[in-house]
């Protein structure tokens, strides 16, 4: 537990400002929630997502009266904005469990005060993405059929195809996301429960906190439960995004099937995953006067964060590059040219300045410290992680083997109306999030704080 | 003479590094059944109320080994036996497709034991206890530090009890009813 | 059906008067919609018309419009073609009420089965009645599917020697014709529903009138005929009314030919080719492996039998062409040159071919072709042809007649006969002389049988017009449709499709089939039989009784029951093939041509390789149908040569447009590799006005420049770019084998010395058979495997298999919109590619069919296991299991999967429930389909083998695309039985499979193709 004395003693950056008590923490972090008059400004962000929401759930609707047809995808290009937004809110929905699991293993305790609300992201990045596989198939109302349920047609799952892999792994990763979520809500329910002053308020968090009194003895329990979840869920974050990356490795598509996918799939995602958590986090500090627990150092590690994976991904583009020339493969060395020079080549270009050459600036320290940069550079990050799935599923894809087969993809308004409409429903979600619950961790705040300490 | 039901003698502390001394000589004072309310985990204070057997990490394990298990053994007969197709050539048992979906069921099964254990071994969720009859345990979830003696404990004597607690320096010592 | 209700009843409420509306509104467009008009119509039928009506309207466009309107706001920009099927949904249910399904009952006349004893039906059983379709006067001889009385599916008769079980893509579609709900369903007065009788009714006066002055008024028009029974008929007719006039005129005809045998011979003869015996073969623009050429089907079976290279005897083809076609495709030797520029050719051609070439200086390319040419067929008199182009003038087809007169082809390649018309006229000059008539007011009665001048006439002659402003007092016009012709008669009599009524025809060799039909009219429709015997004062004819009234004159003897029989039932006639005949050459000089000047802009009006004339633009699979060489579908935009485009800096779709002597059309342009510079083609037969809601609006009309003096080709257009676009809907966007990176071993190829030399060319070093992890599964115990091995030497890209599939597999038309992004659902394509130089590059065709993977790369990827193997290796599709991820079609490296995207099949048509195969899932929307081998077609093999306790024989299942193969292209078969002839086919060192380096083990294999070229050209 250096980080205390760190935060007493600021050789670096603090994770939480000085002259804080226990008391302080929790008021300060509880009254957003409990006393803090709900602001217009609230309303009207609010209001805008839950639109867009109804934007999206409009177009499913019609999606479920004509068809997918409605959609840009054709042959050959089966998948289209589907597929490549499941994959962008999926790699998204990593930060969080990353944040809480892994960090915690590391025992990076900086994460304290960002894990809550980048696992809240990360439950409704996941359902954003699950809505995709199941409306981009033919036949939505049977999407249940991946399931193995014993049924009268005696008929099971295929268990080669990654697709049923993909089904077990998001639903796991979803599960265990949202109980690492609300357990770690637990004791900060019991807080809600006995700080409010309202009868409802009391009631409902007193039923979420299911009668937590803090006693030593659940408090062992629960940590060590809590390990135990880090534990399991550190192999099982690594291994979602790998899982995902199978749908493209295990097919035979030039520019799919290569080894390259998993490790990178998984860089990316926690890429555009810390990008999305820093994109929220700047604007919530700020309003919520947050700062003295998201503090610079938050930022900057985050930072630091997006600057290591960011090369990793680039460090996969060049493999990919460099094994289309290599393996003298006709087909690969032709998909390589084609990401170049072919009528996509524009999006790869982008695509290479959003990940690759823009967020070098982090280098720069002045920069990284910089809300207002991060902000913006997180932004673009989630841009160019977006392109990257557009030119791994749609660009592969509209140029394989046969050239009599070849093809152009055009994305229709219904497309772009279920792709903004997601990221309604997500920041919708998080509106609610931060206004009925505890946006940061309160307990584990007061375990940073020095008069936690134990002194002998 | 007629007494109503005790559950402990609960004392109040305003540290953690005070609270764990207080276990602690409680202890050396001969108490056996006691406990202790913090807003946050503290390092050794489980120790210091005398809690040793956690059993969450073997429920934990159980949890997955079976999950992991029924996850291949699933595919194994359904593939072989319940639906056996000749899919693109490949054999029946096409063990190393089916070891993601094996991986993932562990993850759930003993992710899922573990959050389930923790609660059942918690005897969760309670939604009443008697300490919550103490109108300043409130702030136990917010930065106050609990102490109490059960009256179960055989050393448990209302007034001598009382009178340990003081020498601690726990504060607004009181009686819990039962 | 809510918005039909709804509209219906509106429209009973008020009366008005609708004259002239028809012309007002036109579908698509945006056009003034017209309830008024409906209303009236409504109003103005009652009783049990009623509905009839109601259909009829629905044909119209103001029903297309007002369906439209019945759509949710915007529903039509949302998805053109989805509206258009929601529209499709609304015909259906007007349809419905019209109680249509009801029509299926066999004629009562007694037809006899092809094969199948006992006659009686047996449920679930088909059976096969010989019949033949006609167009342009050939009749192709076909043997008809039919379950439980519905026709379903058309194939060649493969006992008569003009088919040989192969069909053309028209006879494949007649059968969608036949069910087409757009056609004709009643007989009409000015827009209005009458009965047979009312129309008998109102012939009687103006015939009597006629009687008195001999029928000097009486014109009738009809198409080319070469039934023996209708023009019987006319010559009867005009004995009754011997100052009648019998019109020829079909806008596709063939006057050059006869005039050229006239020229040649002084009388007119049918030519005919024995191409097997052909060594050498060579084109003047003769498109002779295309559909609709007379006799094409076999001479498509003749030829790829000599361009076997492994026969010893492999022919050698030299094509000269005025634009690009499957026939060019297929030389050794292409030369790509303007239509008025090859009279100098075969000019030159006929002198070297007597007298040699002089020297070896060549003023020009076409002439060292020439000479080429003229050695190589001065070296093999008698055992090569010269074939000229039913578009080249008459001088041009005289000079052939020369050539192979003087090469002694004559009775060993090249055969004289009568001519198979029946009235061999000039059509043009036949057509000018009634115009002449109608603008001279000496019509007084003109029946239009069975065609659409008002379309497709010379537009110098204003046919139409001459139609509408010179009022002739009875205008009869029978037909299929009521089309632009019909719209200006004031009686339209709906004509019976030739599967619902009796006729005959003759076949290119002059052998006379029945027209057997399959079914009672759907509508009640009426032959041209019934029709001139009719006007003959025959009272209520029947075609049956007309045809075989005829037949017994012919037939004298008792056995005519017998006789009779036979004749439907092989589908032929004994003994009325024509004999050759012997004919001299008059001169064997002719006088050159003028020549066009080097720099002027010729344009080439050619027949459209999927409709023809335009006759069968309201046929979804042919409008669908890829052309063969530009894969484009729904459109006829303008062909130009790659240099000539890049001269004018035009584009694949951009408008251009087209100036002829003041008559201007306005079209898109596509660049076609291997045009001719200085040279356009256009296909004739698009921008109908009243096709039918297929048809109508698809494509551009050319005939308004094409004029009776020039109607295949004129110089001297002029071209300029509108500066709009137009966006084509092709199925294969590149058709190239180059990428950047090196060209793709897609389609191999060697020449005939190569192959000799290295035999084994086309064998990329397959994955060996133990590379794998798994124990590969025994497919070696199974009884059957089934493989498919095709041989790209043979196919002739003449697109049969792909309507043939179309028709067998109840496989979807999705609309042009749904084609331009990619959608269209053919289960077999044939890809076309081009390589080398783009001005005159070599051309190959590629049929792809599933090639059913024994390492499946789609099986493994579905996650539901809706397509797996079975275990005779055929690559399952289970669509009631299939949730449509598409992975297996992403997954597919030979891209043949097809989906679903939206409810492409017609639910709801009845006509169209009726074609359906029984045998064949219909399949739904949200689903993948893909080709599977017929394998409907295998189990009832399998089923009936088992039966009779054998295994199933080589040869005797055919899938639907071999059927109907004239080329014999593809064969299907058991691999597991070695002496197969699909097994010893992937014997051969031809035999590839496609992409084999990614060890899918494709069942379906490829014979390499071979070129024979010459030395001479060579060098």
């Amino acid at each position: 537990m250096d980080e205390r004395n760190e935060s007493t003693t600021g050789s670096r950056a603090p994770v939480i400002e000085p002259g804080h008590t226990f008391a302080t923490v929790t008021d300060k972090i509880s009254s957003i929630v409990l006393t803090r008059p709900t602001s217009s400004g609230w309303f009207v962000g609010f209001g805008i997502a839950f639109l867009l929401t109804m934007m999206m759930l409009y177009a499913i609707g019609f999606l479920f009266v004509r068809g997918i047809g409605i959609w840009g995808v054709t042959i050959p290009i089966g998948w289209g904005f589907a597929i490549v937004n499941f994959v962008w809110w999926i790699g998204i929905g990593h930060a969080g469990t990353l944040i809480s699991a892994i960090l915690l293993l590391l025992r990076q305790s900086w994460r304290n005060s960002i894990n809550r609300f980048a696992e809240a992201m990360t439950l409704f990045a996941v359902s954003a993405a699950g809505i995709f596989p199941l409306i981009h198939v033919g036949r939505p109302w049977l999407a249940y059929w991946l399931f193995p349920y014993p049924n009268s047609m005696g008929v099971w799952p295929q268990f080669r195809s990654p697709l049923i892999w993909d089904v077990f792994a998001v639903s796991t990763y979803a599960t265990i996301s949202l109980l690492f979520w609300f357990v770690g809500l637990i004791p900060d329910l019991a807080t809600l429960r006995d700080r409010s002053t309202n009868r409802a308020a009391k009631i409902i968090y007193g039923m979420l906190a299911m009668g937590w009194r803090g006693s030593a003895r659940h408090w062992d329990r629960y940590e060590t439960m809590y390990l135990l979840l880090a534990g399991l869920a550190t192999p099982l974050v690594l291994s979602v995004h790998t899982v995902v990356s199978f749908d493209f490795a295990v097919g035979i598509v030039p520019g799919w099937h290569t080894t390259i996918f998993p490790p990178y799939f998984v860089a990316g995602a926690i890429y555009s995953g810390f990008a999305m958590v820093l994109m929220l986090a700047i604007p919530i500090r700020k309003i919520y006067g947050l700062e003295d627990f998201i503090t610079e150092r938050h930022l900057q590690n985050s930072a630091k964060v997006m600057l290591a994976t960011g090369l990793i991904v680039a460090y996969g583009y060049v493999i990919e590059a460099f094994m289309g020339w290599y393996s003298g493969n006709r087909y690969d060395a032709f998909t390589m040219w084609n990401r170049l020079h072919g009528p996509y080549k524009w999006d790869y270009v982008a695509l290479l300045l959003c990940n690759i050459v823009i967020p070098q600036v982090l280098w720069i320290k002045k920069l990284r410290s910089n809300p207002l940069a991060l902000f913006l550079i997180s932004g673009v990050v989630l841009v160019g992680m977006w392109l990257e799935r557009f030119i791994i599923v749609v660009v592969s894809l509209h140029r394989d083997f046969l050239t009599s087969s070849w093809g152009m993809y055009y994305p229709t308004r219904w497309d772009w109306m279920t792709f903004i409409g997601t990221i309604g429903m997500f920041l919708a979600a998080m509106f609610l999030f931060v206004r009925v619950l505890p946006m940061i961790s309160i307990f584990e705040m007061r375990t940073l704080l020095p008069e936690a300490e134990v002194k002998e | 003479m007629k007494r109503t039901p005790v559950y402990g003698m609960m004392a109040e502390f305003d540290s953690p590094t005070t609270l764990v001394a207080a276990a602690h000589r409680t202890q050396e004072a001969g108490y056996q059944k006691m406990d202790a309310y913090s807003p946050f985990p503290i390092e050794g204070l489980a120790e210091a109320v005398g809690f040793h057997k956690n059993r969450v990490p073997l429920v934990t394990l159980i949890g997955g080994l079976i999950g992991g298990l029924s996850g291949y053994l699933l595919q194994y007969w359904i593939s072989t036996s319940s639906y056996p197709v000749n899919v693109g050539g490949k054999p029946y048992h096409s063990w190393p497709a089916f070891i993601i979906v094996t991986f993932e069921m562990t993850i759930l099964f003993g992710g899922i034991s573990a959050v389930l254990g923790m609660l059942a071994l918690n005897g969760l969720p309670m939604p009443y206890h008697p300490v919550f009859n103490v109108p300043r345990f409130a702030f136990a979830t917010k930065d106050r530090f609990f102490l109490i003696v059960f009256a179960s404990d055989p050393k448990y004597i209302p007034a001598e009890t009382r009178r340990f607690l003081e020498s601690l320096g726990g504060r607004a010592i009181s009686e819990v009813p039962d | 059906m809510f918005n039909l209700s709804s509209v219906s009843i509106h429209m009973k409420m008020e009366e008005q008067d609708d004259k002239g509306h028809r012309e007002a509104v036109c579908p698509g467009k945006k056009g003034a919609l017209d309830l008024d008009a409906a209303r009236a119509r409504l109003a103005e039928t009652k009783g049990p018309e009623f509905w009839r009506s109601l259909e009829e309207l629905a044909g119209s466009p103001e029903w297309q419009e007002m369906m439209h309107r019945e759509f949710p706001k915007g529903a039509s920009e949302w998805l053109d073609s989805v509206s258009r099927r929601g529209f499709l949904k609304l015909m259906g249910a007007s349809l419905a009420m019209a109680g249509m399904t009801a029509c299926t009952k066999q004629p009562l006349e007694p037809i006899v089965p092809y094969v199948r004893q006992p006659e009686e039906l047996v449920p679930g059983r088909p059976m096969f009645y010989a019949t033949a379709f006609t167009l342009g006067g050939y009749a192709s001889p076909l043997l008809v599917e039919s379950h439980m009385y519905r026709p379903t599916k058309v194939e060649g008769n493969d006992k008569h020697p003009a088919s040989l079980g192969g069909t053309d893509i028209f006879a494949q579609a007649s059968i969608l014709e036949m069910y087409d709900p757009d056609r004709s369903q009643t007989i009409a007065s000015l827009g209005e529903v009458r009965t047979w009788g009312n129309f008998v009714e109102a012939l009687r006066g103006p015939l009597s009138a006629q009687k008195a002055v001999q029928g000097a008024g009486i014109r009738i028009l009809t198409r080319t005929i070469s039934s023996p029974t209708l023009a019987d008929q006319m010559r009867g007719l005009l004995k009754v009314y011997p100052q009648a006039k019998w019109h020829v005129y079909e806008p596709v005809n063939r006057d050059s030919v006869l005039e050229g045998a006239k020229l040649a011979f002084g009388q007119p003869v049918e030519t005919q080719y024995k191409l097997e015996n052909a060594d050498v073969i060579v084109s003047l623009d003769a498109d002779f492996l295309s559909a609709g050429f007379p006799g094409n089907v076999r001479y498509i079976r003749d030829f790829a039998k000599r361009r076997d290279p492994d026969s010893g005897k492999m022919s050698r083809v030299y094509v000269v062409e005025s634009t690009t076609s499957a026939t060019g495709a297929k030389a050794d030797h292409r030369l790509p040159m303007r239509a008025g520029e090859i009279d100098q050719v075969a000019g030159l051609l006929n002198r070297f071919v007597e007298q040699g070439h002089p020297s070896d200086v060549f003023s020009s390319q076409g002439e060292k072709f020439a000479a080429a040419v003229a050695n190589d067929l001065s070296a093999h008199r008698g055992s090569s042809v010269v074939i000229a182009g039913d578009h080249q003038p008459p001088g041009v087809h005289a000079t052939v007649h020369a050539i192979n007169q003087a090469l002694g082809n004559v009775g060993k390649t090249v055969f004289y006969t009568d001519p198979v018309d029946a009235n061999p006229i000039n059509q043009t000059e036949s057509i000018k002389d009634l115009v002449a008539d109608m603008r001279a007011g000496k019509v007084d009665m003109l029946v239009i049988m069975d065609g659409n001048p008002a379309y497709d006439a010379p537009a110098d002659l204003g046919f139409a017009d001459a139609l509408k402003n010179t009022n002739i007092p009875l205008r009869v016009h029978l037909g299929l449709y009521q089309d632009e012709t019909a719209e200006l008669c004031q009686w339209h009599i709906n004509e019976a499709h030739y599967l619902e009524a009796w006729g005959d025809a003759r076949a290119c060799d002059g052998t006379v089939s029945i027209v057997q039909p399959l079914i009672a009219p759907l509508y009640s429709g009426k032959s041209a039989h019934e029709l001139v015997a009719t006007l003959a004062g025959q009272p209520d004819p029947s075609s049956h009784e007309v045809v075989q009234n005829y037949w017994k004159k012919q037939h004298s003897g008792a056995d005519f029951d017998m006789f009779w029989r036979k004749s439907l039932n092989d589908g032929w006639i004994e003994g009325t093939t024509f004999a050759p005949k012997q004919v001299s050459l008059k001169t064997a000089s002719f006088p050159a041509p003028a020549v066009p000047p080097p720099g002027s802009i010729e344009i080439n009006f050619r027949r459209d390789p999927s409709i023809y004339d335009g006759r069968f633009s309201n046929n979804g699979w042919l409008q669908e149908l890829p052309k063969p060489m530009s894969k484009m579908t729904w459109d006829n935009p303008v062909l130009i040569g790659p240099a000539m485009a890049e001269r004018l800096g035009l584009k694949s779709e951009d408008m251009i447009e087209i100036e002829l002597n003041g008559k201007k059309v306005t079209a898109p342009v596509w660049v076609q590799a291997g045009h001719p510079d200085n040279s356009i083609t256009v296909f004739l037969g698009y921008g109908r006005r009243r096709a039918g809601r297929v048809g109508t609006g698809a494509g551009f009309d050319f005939y308004p420049l094409r004029d009776s003096a020039d109607p295949w080709f004129i110089a001297g257009v002029t071209l300029s770019k509108t500066g709009e676009t137009y966006k084509l809907a092709t199925t294969q966007g590149y058709q190239t084998m180059d990428t950047p990176v090196g060209t793709r071993p897609l389609v191999r190829t060697a020449s005939l010395d190569g192959y000799h030399k290295e035999p084994a060319f086309a064998r990329e070093d397959e994955p060996p058979k133990d590379l794998t992890l798994y124990q590969p599964y025994p497919y070696e115990k199974e009884p059957y495997a089934w493989g498919m091995a095709i041989d790209l030497n043979a196919c002739v890209g003449c697109n049969n298999c792909i309507v043939a599939c179309q028709s067998e597999n109840n496989i979807a038309v999705v609309g042009k919109e749904q084609c331009v992004i990619g959608r269209h659902m053919h289960w077999i394509r044939v890809d076309a590619y081009y390589q080398g130089d783009r001005d005159n590059p070599k051309a190959y065709f590629q049929p792809v069919p599933c090639m059913q993977c024994e390492n499946a790369p789609c099986e493994v990827v579905c996650p539901v296991g809706a397509t797996v193997h079975s275990s005779e290796g055929l690559n399952d599709m289970v669509y009631n299991r299939c949730v449509g991820t598409r992975y297996c079609s992403n997954n597919c490296p030979y891209k043949v999967r097809r989906f679903n995207f939206l409810l492409f099949q017609d639910w709801e048509t009845p006509q169209l429930k009726m074609m359906r195969n029984p045998d064949v899932t219909v399949r739904s929307r949200g689903v993948m389909e893909k080709c599977t081998y017929c394998v409907q077609r295998i189990s009832e093999h399998r089923i009936d083998s088992e039966r009779e306790d054998r295994k199933i024989a080589d040869g005797e299942l055919q899938t639907a695309c071999q059927q109907s193969c004239p080329a014999n292209a593809i064969v299907f078969g058991n691999i597991n039985d070695p002496e197969s002839r699909v097994s010893k086919l992937k014997r051969n060192p031809r035999n590839y499979s496609l992409l084999a380096d990614l060890n899918t083990r494709p069942r379906t294999t490829y014979l390499a193709e071979i070129r024979n070229p010459s030395e001479e050209l060579e060098s």
